[in-house]
């Protein structure tokens, strides 16, 4: 296909990390299905270390690829390290995606800190609320930052 | 295998379509314009494809303008149509809301050079009544622009009903027959059409290439200026090869229209059927009153890119109304049209089917997509949420 990347097919048919995780640390959804996308991503997480991370994806090939590689890309990684990755680390790790695509890889780095939220807040850690931007809590801002794309 | 279920999209050539253009390439490749015999060879090829393709429809060979697609013709339609209107200070047309975009783009663009334009509701079933046009006439009304026949979801629309009301009412009537041509009897005298788009991709004919029916007194305004090709009505020298491919396909496929649509049909109904095992899915449109070719149905928790990319992997080509395959936020406008939600038309997936495809072909389908369907559902959170009782179930 042209439109994609081999890397990107590579994601969309055989994906990494498919599932999900019995009793998680975190779980972070974003997007919303009536703009035909939604990212599930579940974390366990070890001593600040992201030990496991499985995803459930309602979307296109490239929101299913932005997926896969957001959870490569966060695997094993520290909780700081993981929230420093960005869409633009998943895009470039695909090999690209096309311009009307890139809102899903925006949606695969709200879902990783959507679900170390999540963690953070389960487990009563402290952190600076400026980290995480409104994405998680309204879903019209999900739309907002669909649309800026 | 490999299966072509995107008929609706385009159609492969058939071997007459091949065969007719080919003298016209390189043999009698002259120009229509010209006075010299390779010229005048063309010009003759071109005169008898006029004449075919008037045969086709039931209309003369001068109400024949060839154009290079059916978005043209659409556009050259209704432009022509508001034109005439805007001269007596009638500027409000009715067409229906699951349009192809050629037709409702230019309506949007006449719009808001103060046109007012009334797009009628087509229901859950997806369709019109000629009811609907007649209480929708006023007597600013200059134009009426309602499709043969819907392209997403196989729709066919009562044409001779709503054109019988438009004579009654005076009022200009174009269909956009892209999706009908070669495919439905069509008689714009019989069913008082005054113009009709076609084109011929559409009906194993090559890409480029339409033409615009419009019943001779009505003065066709240009879309393309130029010469003095095509009496006029459309600038530049004429595709010649593509005009006699288009004519031969036209009278290939309105010789075998009955025979193809017997055999379309019922390969398109196995396909329903069989697919309609699936749980949490639905045929969008009418179960009988569609195109021969016309499966649309609806997946519940999927999206519709990731599972024709998924079936091209498998070899088999098909079409969806999803956001992602539009290039869109909104999916589909016609799956909208007929009440469908966002999250229901984002997880749609037509098959067109046509003569030559088979049985084993539909067994095929039928064999791959239940599991890829199944798959996609696996690694679906809204699926999750809808079997666990989280959402509730809309199909």
């Amino acid at each position: 296909m042209a439109l994609y990347t081999d890397i990107v097919m590579k994601h969309f048919m055989t994906p990494s990390n498919v599932g999900s995780i019995e009793n998680p640390s975190g779980v972070g959804e974003v997007g919303n299905a009536k703009c035909g996308d939604i990212m599930k991503i579940y974390l366990k997480i070890e001593d600040n270390i992201i030990k496991d991370v499985k995803f459930e994806t309602f979307g296109c090939a490239s929101a299913i690829a932005s997926s896969s590689m957001a959870t490569e890309l966060v695997m094993g990684k520290t909780v700081e390290e993981a929230l420093a990755v960005t869409n633009a680390q998943v895009v470039a790790a695909l090999g690209g995606l096309p311009a009307h695509k890139l809102h899903c890889s925006v949606l695969a780095e709200e879902a990783i800190r959507s679900a170390i939220k999540d963690y953070y807040d389960q487990n009563g850690i402290a952190y600076d609320p400026a980290l995480f931007p409104a994405f998680d809590e309204e879903e019209d801002e999900n739309e907002e930052g669909v649309r800026m794309v | 295998m490999y299966v072509y279920a995107d008929n609706a999209a385009t159609t492969r050539m058939s071997d007459t379509a091949v065969a007719a253009m080919i003298p016209y390439m390189q043999e009698f490749f002259g120009n229509p314009s010209s006075l010299h015999s390779v010229g005048q060879k063309a010009a003759e090829a071109m005169m008898n494809a006029r004449q075919t393709v008037a045969g086709c429809i039931g209309a003369e060979a001068r109400e024949i303008t060839f154009t290079g697609g059916g978005s043209e013709a659409d556009n050259q339609a209704i432009i022509t149509a508001a034109r005439i209107g805007q001269r007596k200070g009638k500027k409000h047309i009715i067409s229906t809301a699951y349009e192809h975009h050629a037709v409702l783009h230019t309506l949007k663009k006449l719009e808001k050079e103060g046109f007012e334009i009334e797009l009628l509701p087509v229901g859950t079933l997806g369709n019109i009544t000629a009811q609907q046009v007649a209480d929708a006439i006023r007597p600013d009304t200059c134009l009426v622009t309602v499709m043969f026949a819907n392209n997403e979801i196989g729709s066919i629309l009562p044409i001779k009903e709503i054109g019988a009301v438009c004579k009654e009412k005076g009022v200009l009537f174009h269909t956009d027959a892209v999706q009908a041509a070669g495919h439905l009897h069509i008689d714009v005298k019989d069913m008082n059409i005054d113009m009709l788009s076609l084109a011929a991709h559409k009906f194993h004919g090559p890409k480029g290439v339409g033409a615009l029916y419009a019943r001779k007194g009505i003065p066709l305004v240009n879309v393309i200026e130029g010469g003095a090709q095509e009496r006029g009505k459309r600038g530049g020298t004429e595709n010649v090869a593509g005009i006699v491919s288009l004519a031969a396909a036209l009278k290939e496929c309105c010789d075998h229209i009955d025979e193809n649509a017997a055999k379309v049909t019922a390969l398109r109904d196995k396909l329903i059927e069989g697919i309609l095992q699936i749980p949490h899915c639905a045929l969008n449109g009418d179960p009988v009153n569609r195109l021969a070719g016309n499966v649309n149905v609806c997946f519940e928790g999927i999206e519709g890119e990731s599972l024709l990319l998924m079936l091209d992997a498998k070899g088999i080509c098909a079409s969806s109304g999803s956001a992602c395959t539009s290039g869109s936020l909104d999916p589909s406008h016609v799956l909208l049209a007929i009440g469908r939600p966002h999250e229901v038309a984002h997880g749609s997936l037509r098959l067109s089917l046509c003569e030559w495809n088979t049985e084993e072909e539909v067994d095929y389908i039928l064999a791959e997509l239940p599991g890829i369907v199944a798959y996609l559902r696996s690694i679906s959170p809204v699926w999750k949420d809808l079997e666990s009782g989280k959402k509730q179930f809309i199909l």
